[in-house]
């Protein structure tokens, strides 16, 4: 009873400052600024993007160059949490022998399997074409990897015997990691700081342009699309307890 | 104009109970599609206010992915929030046959 | 056009309360299911709804009015006067990746837990208590 009216006043208190601090900062007012005479670090970027950079997604621009660190960061952090949960869910009596794992007890319906057979290509085709297009359209290596990985579960839902390799996509994963980081230390190592751009950038709007953003972006396509594959497959795979 | 408020306060409404219904609910497999449909309709409010890039992240990480996994979980542990452990799944079993 | 700044400064209150205030609603509902909910996959989902939150919050202060998506296609190369922040946006794309991986880690440790423990109860976890 104490502990029902303690949580509810600090929602109260929580909700009013929250509301409070936030109403200062009124919805829709300008705070950018002119872009000519740059004033804030938004009109920076929104000015350098298309001058400097020559690239057309200007939130593609900041998450990989000018903000290329914390990109860094969170490629990590994902590879963690994909290990983590892999070594979390391992048994040791799961190494003896080789039997199908009770995966879905009854099998899906024939619509569905024709379908999920066209599908699947097709789902695999539009994450390639968002994570390579990701400099000039709205996308990028996340999404692109996401819709590649939505395909997959696709198939892994349908058919009980589909299975992906798993020597291969953990190589994948790992090697397109690894490029990325190769891809900073030439920047640091040709031109003076980690992920440091060419200085010859192409046009804009042209399928090359950008010079390393969209070779940076595929790596982190491929790398996020092998990551969340194989985190699907450790959880669809868990055996049950043998009594 | 007014049928971009209209639109914004619409779908805040549907927001909130879409929330409400995915805490309240004790049968835990609609409360993970409550969930579901707060990630979708998060993704339409990211796209009108002018973000395309953040509407196809939420829209395919949580609608599809968070979805699974945590049908993955409900399937390994218990169904239902009041059902919450073995010797009382075996309880419910027992009492049925008897 | 000058009926539509009247209608919109008239109306401008109910849209500061509509998207600040589902944004703020929607952490306090997942932080009253953190805080009162005693099955475990329930915390996880409040957790989920708090991250959800606070991305929208995030995207909302971003935003100004009558501009449009900070993307230059061809045709629009110099209208960067007429963009949207785009600051917050990258900031909330790096949010939104990692707040599956912790909702991934959360339900891995949930099911290590009832496999181990065979209750998701937190009430009846008792063995780190002293």
């Amino acid at each position: 009873m104490l502990k029902k009216i303690f949580v509810w006043f600090l929602l109260a208190v929580l909700g009013i400052a929250l509301y409070a601090s936030f109403g200062r900062a009124p919805f829709g007012e300008n705070r950018v600024g002119p872009t000519d005479n740059p004033a804030t670090v938004s009109a920076f970027y929104l000015k350098n993007s298309p001058e400097k950079l020559q690239t057309a997604n200007s939130v593609t621009a900041i998450v990989v160059n000018f903000r290329g660190f914390d990109t860094l960061g969170e490629v990590t952090v994902l590879f963690l949490a994909a290990t983590g949960l892999a070594s979390i869910l391992y048994r040791k009596e799961d190494e003896e022998g080789e039997h199908l794992p009770v995966r879905i007890n009854l099998p899906a319906s024939s619509i569905v399997r024709t379908g999920a057979k066209i599908l699947f290509p097709l789902i695999l085709l539009l994450g390639i074409y968002i994570f390579v297009h990701g400099h000039l359209t709205p996308g990028g290596g996340f999404q692109g990897g996401s819709v590649i990985a939505t395909g997959f579960l696709l198939m892994f839902i349908t058919y009980r015997r589909f299975g992906t390799n798993h020597k291969v996509m953990v190589w994948l994963e790992s090697l397109s990691g690894l490029a990325f980081v190769l891809t900073g230390l030439y920047g640091l190592i040709k031109y003076g700081s980690f992920l440091q751009n060419t200085p010859d950038v192409g046009h804009l709007n042209d399928l090359v342009s950008g010079g390393l953003i969209p070779l940076i972006y595929i790596f982190i396509g491929i790398k996020v699309s092998t990551e969340l594959t194989n985190v699907l497959d450790t959880l669809m795979n868990i055996k049950p307890k043998k009594r | 104009m007014t049928t971009f408020i209209l639109f914004l306060v619409v779908m805040g409404i549907i927001l909130i109970a879409a929330a409400l219904y995915a805490v309240i609910q004790k049968d835990l497999l609609y409360a993970v599609l409550a969930t579901g449909v707060v990630s979708l309709v998060l993704s339409v409010f990211f796209y009108l206010l002018q973000a395309p890039d953040v509407a196809i992240t939420e829209a395919a990480i949580g609608i599809a992915l968070t979805t699974i996994i945590f049908i993955i979980t409900i399937r390994n542990t218990t169904r239902d929030e009041d059902i919450y452990s073995e010797d009382l799944i075996n309880r419910f079993k027992n009492k049925e046959d008897a | 056009m000058k009926e539509f700044q009247e209608i919109f400064l008239r109306y401008h209150a109910l849209l500061q309360a509509a998207v600040y205030g589902s944004a703020v609603l929607l952490i306090l509902i997942g932080l009253y299911a953190v805080l009162m909910k005693k099955h475990l996959v329930k915390i996880v989902i409040g957790l989920s709804i708090i991250e959800s939150g606070v991305n929208l919050l995030f995207v909302d202060v971003g935003y100004i009015s009558n501009h449009t998506a900070p993307i230059f296609s061809p045709g629009y190369e110099h209208a960067a006067d007429k963009m949207v922040d785009p600051v917050p946006q990258a900031l909330v794309l790096t949010a939104i990746v990692i707040g599956f991986a912790t909702t991934a880690l959360a339900l891995s440790l949930v099911i290590r837990l009832y496999r181990h423990h065979k209750t998701a109860n937190i009430e009846q976890l008792k063995s780190l208590r002293w």
